[in-house]
């Protein structure tokens, strides 16, 4: 069983992880939450009872999303949910107010980034093709 | 394999890491695998008013491939020792290499 040996040498980072309530940060800046069910090599997650939590500020919400697999290469952090570390500095509100709150920020994001663009043409200089937010990477 | 046995050696000392998203992570290592996935006890983001999503965790993996740098401890590491490791390891290359020119029919 040396195949069975090796893998597990190189997953025991999430081994330990499993079947707890963890954070995921994708690559893309979104926060999952769930129950890891099962993991690989890759960081291939199975996630269930999903939520996808979203933060404006210091307001956030939840979505409900259900089942997950989520590709490795999509994973950025996965974080142990310590139920110590509260949340009262923030303030939970319904998944309609978070999501406005969210659109008016990507909309702020969206002005930001097209005055800079235009700043840097007046000025001759080549805008960056996509800075994106800096939750992305 | 040097950068992996290098942070092998590093294990329970506090270093911060930051990923390529410009968010920092500052913690204990705890382990690293072999595509230097790190595992950090004991977390703290200094700007948590900008991630505040990472108030609630407390020990975090962290994927390889979207760690940008690991600041480590200076007081620490050996560097005498880690460019020792280096050259020996170009040396054992060299002569591997240098076997395979006398032996080519393998």
């Amino acid at each position: 069983m040396a195949d069975l040996d090796s893998v597990l040498a190189y997953t025991a980072n999430l081994m330990s992880d499993i079947d707890k309530k963890l954070m995921i940060v994708l690559k893309d800046g979104r926060t999952l939450i769930g129950f890891l069910r099962s993991v690989d090599q890759f960081a291939n997650l199975v996630l269930q009872d999903t939520i996808e939590r979203i933060h404006v500020g210091k307001q956030y919400g939840d979505i409900p999303r259900g089942l997950f697999v989520i590709r490795g290469d999509n994973v950025a952090i996965l974080g142990e949910m310590d139920d110590k570390k509260d949340l009262t500095q923030l303030q939970k509100v319904s998944i309609e107010d978070i999501l406005d709150a969210q659109r008016e920020q990507l909309q702020r994001r969206d002005e930001e980034t097209k005055l800079r663009n235009q700043a840097m043409l007046e000025r001759g200089l080549q805008p960056h093709g996509d800075v994106g937010s800096e939750d992305t990477l | 394999m040097l950068f992996f046995s290098f942070f092998k050696s590093l294990v329970g000392k506090e270093v911060i890491v930051e990923l390529k998203n410009d968010l920092s992570v500052c913690g204990i290592l705890h382990s690293v695998d072999q595509y230097l996935n790190i595992k950090l006890v004991d977390i703290s983001v200094p700007d948590t008013e900008k991630y505040p999503h990472m108030i609630s965790v407390k020990n975090c993996f962290i994927r390889g491939s979207v760690v940008r740098y690991v600041h480590l401890p200076a007081e620490e590491i050996d560097v005498q020792l880690l460019q020792d490791a280096t050259r020996k390891e170009v040396a054992q290359l060299k002569s591997q290499q240098t076997a395979q020119v006398a032996a080519p029919s393998k």
